[in-house]
């Protein structure tokens, strides 16, 4: 284990900030785009008049 | 087995539907135990402290944000030269994602970057290159967005994206080039002299997470965007009833 | 059929002589914008100057390419040039040879004269211009395939900036690196070399993915 407590864990040897920063921004990028892959999904089941999921679908 | 037939969008549309909750589910486990072994199994790096620990988001987008140009280039050449739509279609799904890697390789390199050189950007040879290809990606969704006939969108992108795929070695080697010429110290964010194994599986880990990731949500565009090309057949027609 | 192309180019060039001109004062204007935005100081403007005359270069040549093929296209004299059982790729490097010397040219012409604003030594205004000479060309053949893209496309000029800026940065890093290296001691040499080998590669196959993109664009 590297890290004696939660607070040294948020902390980073103070570098919390860049390390979060880039990993939070990922997590962001990452639910996003799923976000708009689903809703551009979403939209083209509207527009064909789907009411319920084809088979095997996500 | 006759692996073409899935060469048919109404085919590989429930194809990939199988397949995506497979991708997904590789995708979470490894994300979970790649940031294990990035957080809590590598230790302390001597010079970098704790910041170093960037490099299992920032590598791994790096690596892809490249990768998938190269595949996108692929798909979209072989949609050129064989007349095949999906290929195409294939390629159309690719950029969003890779463009969102490049992003974020340059998001993290920035972040990398201010504690341990002092400045959000240095202009590093690899950053450099790395905002170039973001440039090339964006030309290319902006250049398919632009076209309102499917098929010139995809012919198009495709000579565009295969231009841009035969630039980039030389765009590298001229910016290496420029980089090296015009700065004092030799600055490299990606230089890691000896990295502890555990360093180096933590990053590898990662980088099989987030291609898993990768093709799950591919998968997922393409689907969508199969569905927006083909609403007039009648496979389509089919899944309505 | 080559110097024919070139001929009629240049002579629709010259009956809408204001499109050239345009080009040329914008490259004007914008290299004398840059000393009223940093300060007169002529140490730094020395320095900056290869990078500032090359970018405006850059700039320049992006906003004349839209009337590349635009005319022929609307008309259908581009249509005709793709029925034809010449070569369109010669074609296009015509065309592309035509657009170099109504809008590069005056370029290599008239930087000496800006490079004077920035008090630019003889010898660095020597290589600027060699680079540019070598540049421009590659410019107007790679900017060909940009235009021959967007051929038609709403969005226009913005559209082929977009996608053909990446594709020029290792010219403008040759050329304005050259007239560095010069300045610095090192030699243009090698620069010059290099962008000699983008001339060289671009005449060879800008025309041919041109010419591809052309077909693809008028389908």
């Amino acid at each position: 284990m590297n890290w004696n407590s939660a607070a040294e864990f948020f902390a980073m040897g103070g570098y919390g900030f860049y390390v979060w920063g880039s990993y939070l921004v990922a997590l962001v990028c990452i639910v996003g785009e799923i976000a708009l892959v689903k809703n551009r999904q979403r939209t083209s089941f509207k527009q064909l008049g789907l009411t319920r999921h084809p088979d095997g679908d996500v | 087995m006759n692996w073409f037939k899935y060469a048919a969008p109404s085919s590989f549309y429930f194809l990939a539907g199988k397949m995506i909750p497979i991708f997904a589910v590789l995708a979470a486990v490894s994300f979970a135990v790649g940031l294990y072994v990035g957080f809590f199994v590598a230790p302390t790096d001597h010079q970098q402290g704790e910041a170093y620990r960037i490099i299992f988001i920032h590598v791994p987008a790096a690596w892809l944000s490249m990768f998938l140009y190269l595949i996108m280039a692929f798909w979209a050449g072989i949609g050129w030269a064989f007349n095949t739509r999906l290929s195409s279609m294939m390629a159309t799904a690719i950029a969003p994602t890779g463009a969102m890697f490049t992003f974020l390789a340059l998001w993290s390199g920035a972040l990398w970057g201010k504690p341990m050189w002092g400045a959000w950007w240095v202009w590093d040879a690899r950053l450099t290159s790395e905002l170039i290809l973001l440039f090339l990606y964006i030309g290319f969704m902006s250049l398919q967005a632009a076209i309102d006939d499917p098929r010139r969108a995809d012919k198009a992108g495709a000579l565009l994206a295969l231009v841009g795929a035969i630039n980039v070695p030389i765009i590298y080697f001229s910016v290496k080039w420029w980089n090296t010429l015009h700065q004092g110290a030799s600055v490299s964010l990606t230089k890691a002299p000896a990295m502890a194994a555990t360093m180096l599986n933590g990053m590898l880990i990662m980088s099989l997470a987030c291609w898993m990731y990768a093709i799950a949500v591919i998968l997922m565009r393409v689907r969508a965007i199969i569905l927006e090309r083909e609403r007039h057949t009648a496979w389509v027609g089919e899944i309505k009833k | 059929m080559l110097n024919w192309v070139i001929q009629r180019d240049l002579m629709l060039a010259m009956r809408r002589r204001s499109d050239v001109l345009t080009t040329l004062f914008f490259f004007v204007i914008v290299v004398s914008l840059f000393p009223l935005a940093v300060g007169p100081e002529l140490n730094m403007l020395r320095q900056m100057a290869p990078g500032v005359v090359w970018v405006a270069a850059l700039l320049a040549s992006m906003l004349s390419l839209g009337r590349l093929f635009a005319s022929d296209y609307q008309d259908g004299t581009l249509e005709q040039m793709l029925l034809t059982p010449y070569s369109l790729s010669l074609t296009v490097l015509a065309k592309a040879l035509a657009h170099w010397l109504v809008s590069g040219l005056p370029l290599v012409l008239i930087a000496p004269l800006l490079g004077l604003q920035y008090d630019m030594s003889a010898e660095a205004l020597g290589v600027l211009v060699v680079s540019l000479l070598l540049g421009t060309p590659v410019l107007s053949l790679v900017g060909a395939i940009g235009a021959a893209l967007t051929l038609g496309l709403r969005g226009g000029g913005v559209l082929i900036s977009l996608l053909v800026l990446p594709l020029y940065i290792p010219v403008l890093i040759f050329g304005a690196g050259a007239v560095e290296a010069s300045a610095a001691g090192l030699g243009a040499a090698a620069h010059l070399s290099l962008l000699g080998a983008c001339l060289l590669a671009s005449l060879a196959l800008a025309p041919w993915a041109a010419a591809a993109a052309l077909r693809i664009s008028m389908e």
